[in-house]
């Protein structure tokens, strides 16, 4: 699964990708692309937060594995 | 203060009765603000403001090591003052911090003990998230290093004890209650200084221009009566924002409380919750009474969230500080926590949360 978040601002992209969490498989991984400089502290501590696994963060793509 | 601005008008540097008063104003001002920071009178300057402090002092401690060299060793959650006067000072090498927004000691040793540092810098505690630097421990490492120390003390001065062994130490007035456009520079007796910009006579050259002689005075007298309470009181503070900690920790979910819980300054708490616009808070919180900042990029001119809070790798979106003052009452800070789950959840409400 992939989000398109670019363009949005922060708390924009976190909740974009809570709310499409559930439909994701334990195990299975969801993109989110975001360009809001936000993004590449708080994705990372939502994952610390919910106890989610960041795969990769680089060029304002993000990989999210859930785990729970 | 109103009587400063009637005896306290004239030029300090002039010849003339006025001239006179206005200079013995300014050199009791001097030495009750020296007296407050623990310094001589002939180690203080007076500035326009605390950022002014920072941009002369750490340009001038810089240009005064040129021979040695030109780096200027600083914290990554400095304030934006020393992050700018470093970056035009010289070159720069920042040193990360970890998770409670505290310096890492032995990265920052090892780059003072390198070749061709001019100066290092670093803030007493962090002016957004509260945590107390190593001070004391990084003093003795510059000292042995022959490298001067220069210390943002803005956010500690009258709230916290600064420990000693600093070079350089800069405060501003207003954190105090005093007025603004008052700001501290100590320098200690053998800290070469080479000011960075055309001379003239006034404050040794560090702070051009006929100074505002009833602000310092003001200045002063802030300080003593705020250091005349300060046990009390910052006992106070702590307990109050150890109260408040507590409080928003367990009675709002999904809420991120930053910062060291008890190597910090009394008087201030942060804290971030998550899918909250910080903006939106910031302005619920205002139509409450309470006047509250944030790192959220969305309070920022610059939509870029702040540069502490990224650093620490805590979330940046929906932050709020809290800071005490000296008429702040436990009434307000009990109100503040009653109040606030509820604004919390009305907001992410809105967004679907």
């Amino acid at each position: 699964m992939t989000l398109d978040c670019r363009g949005m601002l922060c708390p924009l992209p976190v909740i974009k990708l809570a709310q499409a969490f559930p439909d994701l498989a334990i195990g299975d991984t969801i993109t989110i692309l975001a360009d809001d400089p936000a993004a590449a502290t708080d994705i990372p501590a939502w994952c610390r937060m919910r106890s989610q696994e960041l795969v990769s963060a680089d060029n304002h793509q993000y990989v999210v594995r859930r785990l729970s | 203060m109103l009587s400063a601005l009637d005896s306290g008008w004239a030029d300090p540097a002039r010849l003339h009765h006025e001239g006179r008063t206005a200079r013995l104003l300014l050199d009791n001002a001097r030495a009750v603000l020296a007296e407050g920071l623990g310094v001589r009178p002939d180690e203080l300057f007076l500035t326009t403001s605390g950022t002014a402090a920072i941009h002369t002092g750490l340009l001038a401690v810089t240009a005064a090591r040129r021979r040695v060299g030109e780096v200027v060793v600083h914290s990554a959650v400095e304030h934006s003052a020393v992050l700018h006067a470093a970056a035009a000072a010289g070159t720069t090498a920042e040193v990360g911090v970890d998770a409670l927004g505290r310096v890492d000691v032995d990265a920052f040793a090892q780059q003072v003990r390198q070749p061709g540092v001019a100066v290092a810098a670093l803030q007493s505690a962090n002016h957004e998230v509260a945590t107390r630097q190593p001070i004391g421990e990084l003093a003795e490492v510059c000292a042995a290093a022959g490298v001067p120390l220069f210390v943002d003390g803005a956010a500690s001065i009258a709230h916290d004890v600064v420990p000693a062994g600093w070079s350089a130490l800069t405060a501003s007035a207003h954190k105090w209650g005093g007025p603004a456009g008052v700001g501290l520079l100590a320098v200690r007796k053998g800290t070469r200084l080479a000011p960075a910009w055309p001379v003239d006579e006034r404050e040794d050259g560090l702070s051009p221009g006929h100074p505002n002689v009833p602000a310092a005075l003001a200045a002063a007298a802030a300080l003593q009566a705020r250091l005349s309470e300060a046990d009390e009181l910052n006992k106070q503070h702590r307990a109050w924002i150890d109260e408040l900690r507590h409080r928003v920790a367990t009675d709002i979910p999904d809420v991120e409380v930053v910062g060291d819980p008890s190597d910090r300054l009394p008087h201030v708490l942060t804290f971030s919750c998550l899918y909250v616009d910080g903006e939106a808070l910031v302005t619920a919180l205002d139509a409450e009474g309470f006047s509250v900042s944030s790192g959220s990029a969305c309070t920022a001119s610059t939509l870029r969230p702040s540069h502490v809070l990224a650093a620490m790798g805590v979330l940046t979106h929906g932050n709020v500080r809290v800071s005490l003052g000296r008429t702040s009452t436990h009434d307000e800070v009990d109100r503040f926590a009653t109040v606030l789950p509820g604004l919390v959840q009305r907001i992410r409400a809105e967004v679907g949360m």
